[in-house]
């Protein structure tokens, strides 16, 4: 974490803040208190914020602001973080059936890391996963805490089609799919939750800086959820 | 009301308003039109004043067969507008009629056209804007560029026909472009690299669409010893990322995050030129300070203000 938030200039419209330098969960919590504390009152002048990894991408009016204001701003946010009453992450579960048609790489993931298919069940479930960013198409999510034990290369030859809600490993990452989309991640399982829904008036179910979980769900559990 | 029947839809044509807000922070990028000059002027020109939707046509325009009557205007590159095959005027509103026939003959100056009805094409509002994002299948026509047999609606609106702006205030899109940026985020990345990206001519390759412009030219050298990617971060329209080969790419609007370093990154009011390069035009880059962008930002929106000022109503 750096001791000051360095700022960059992203153009005559946007101000990148950087929190620190690396993939941690305690800078990613300081994106995640400023974009709070951002959202909850915002500055006048800016009209969209997106918390990343390690830094806040601040998009500005310049009719109506400056970055000279911004940093002052955010210097003082920065500095006065308990009063802004920012509420504790918050932890979501994330049904998933594991193997079968729904994880068709389970078995790969397992013998690549001499594990049995109920292991890395047990192991993947296990695990609290901190959202670190979302990106990549709407609603897909970053996350950070895979156990070492589940590390498994990417595919050698891309899927042309992964169905939205498929759980997959690609390195020492694991994500879930949130739209129809090609793709190379192992996938182990799905999901019947949807992550983007644009015809809910809240569309997205994960944000920056909260935290998720997995458990394991039957085919059956995954119809009923799904026919809801 | 029923405006226009998609016959032809042309190489790439999208219902697109002035963005979808606030839903980047969840992977959902701002799309809208790329050149938001010609779009305003569009809309303006029809007596539209809250940035309804148009649409936007790359290259080869679609042939639309006009359903009811209305009033059009068409602004932005030339793609040969005709209308029951006679020069159809562009940066003018134009009456049109049932059965009348909007043809578009090629492009000879730009990339991209805006085709505005008054009262605005009519689509679903989807998370606040009617902007279609193809990869994330939402927006303007079912989430997709328009295909023949398209039947597209119009809303209520009226204006004035033969609504023209002064010839002075029509840009010219030229094929040798001069884009101005401001240096960063990662402008310590580079030393040498700087240079070579200000004193170099870039040609737009076939690689280039609403996400991003991919140019070549002479290689941009990352500084010795740096990484030459990042930790992933935002990206803003107009970003110029450097991947590992020097070869730049603009990205444009359909991107939130990235994960190369950018050397620099394009003025609002010049994001408009990039958009209207097609492959084979060359570009340069000149460099401006934040506060010389932010006064150039102001000046194109009080020209804005004086077309709508100069339009009878």
């Amino acid at each position: 974490m750096y001791d000051k938030p360095r700022f960059l200039l992203a153009g005559d419209r946007g101000l990148l803040v950087e929190f620190g330098a690396s993939i941690d969960p305690k800078i990613n919590q300081k994106v995640r208190q400023i974009f709070l504390s951002l959202e909850k009152t915002p500055i006048d002048g800016v009209f969209e914020i997106i918390p990343t990894y390690r830094s806040i991408l601040i998009f500005y009016n310049p009719l109506l602001s400056n970055p000279e204001r911004l940093k002052q701003e955010i210097v003082e946010r920065e500095h006065s973080l308990d009063k802004w009453e920012i509420p504790p992450p918050e932890i979501i579960e994330i049904p998933v059936c594991y193997g079968d048609d729904f994880g068709p790489d389970l078995t790969f993931v397992a013998q690549h890391n001499n594990l049995t298919p109920e292991e890395v069940i047990q192991i993947h479930t296990s695990g609290t996963y901190l959202i670190y960013m979302i990106g990549f198409t709407p609603g897909f999510p970053f996350l950070g805490g895979l156990s070492e034990k589940l590390f498994t290369p990417r595919l050698e030859n891309p899927r042309q089609l992964v169905p939205a809600g498929s759980v997959g490993i690609a390195n020492n990452q694991t994500g879930i799919y949130s739209v129809d989309s090609p793709g190379g991640w192992q996938l182990i399982g799905k999901t019947p939750i949807k992550l983007f829904d644009p015809t809910s008036s809240s569309p997205f179910l994960l944000k920056t800086g909260n935290y998720l979980r997995f458990t394991s769900i039957s085919t059956q559990k995954f119809y009923e959820i799904a026919g809801k | 009301m029923e405006i226009f029947e998609v016959l032809q839809p042309g190489a790439y044509t999208t219902v697109q308003d002035s963005g979808r807000f606030n839903y980047q922070q969840f992977g959902v990028p701002v799309c809208g039109v790329v050149d938001s000059f010609a779009y305003r002027v569009a809309n303006a020109l029809v007596g539209n004043f809250q940035d309804q939707a148009v649409l936007e046509a790359t290259i080869f325009g679609p042939t639309l067969k006009v359903v009811n009557q209305g009033l059009i205007a068409v602004t932005g590159g030339n793609l040969t507008p005709r209308i029951n095959n006679a020069p159809l005027p562009m940066w003018e509103s134009v009456a049109i009629h049932p059965d009348d026939m909007l043809q578009f003959k090629g492009v000879t100056s730009g990339c991209r056209a805006y085709i505005a009805v008054a009262g605005g094409i009519d689509a679903p509002h989807v998370m606040g804007s009617r902007s279609t994002y193809v990869a994330g299948k939402i927006g303007g026509i079912n989430g997709r560029p328009l295909v023949s047999g398209d039947r597209l609606n119009k809303g209520e609106g009226t204006g004035k026909a033969e609504n023209r702006i002064p010839s002075n205030l029509i840009p010219i899109y030229s094929d040798d472009i001069e884009i101005r940026v401001i240096l960063g985020p990662q402008a310590d990345y580079f030393s040498e690299g700087i240079n070579t990206f200000f004193a170099s001519t870039f040609k737009v390759s076939t690689k280039a669409d609403r996400m991003g412009y991919r140019l070549e030219g002479n290689s941009i050298m990352h500084k010795k010893g740096v990484e030459k990617s990042i930790i992933s971060e935002p990206s803003v329209p107009g970003g110029i990322q450097v991947p590992p080969d020097g070869q730049p790419i603009i990205l444009l609007v359909e991107q939130t995050v990235g994960g190369y370093t950018k050397i620099a990154t394009v003025i609002s009011s010049d994001i408009g030129k990039v958009g209207q390069a097609k492959p084979g035009d060359r570009i340069h880059f000149r460099q401006v300070e934040i506060d010389k962008a932010h006064q150039i930002l102001k000046e194109e929106k009080g020209k804005i203000e004086t077309i709508k000022r100069s339009l009878r109503r």
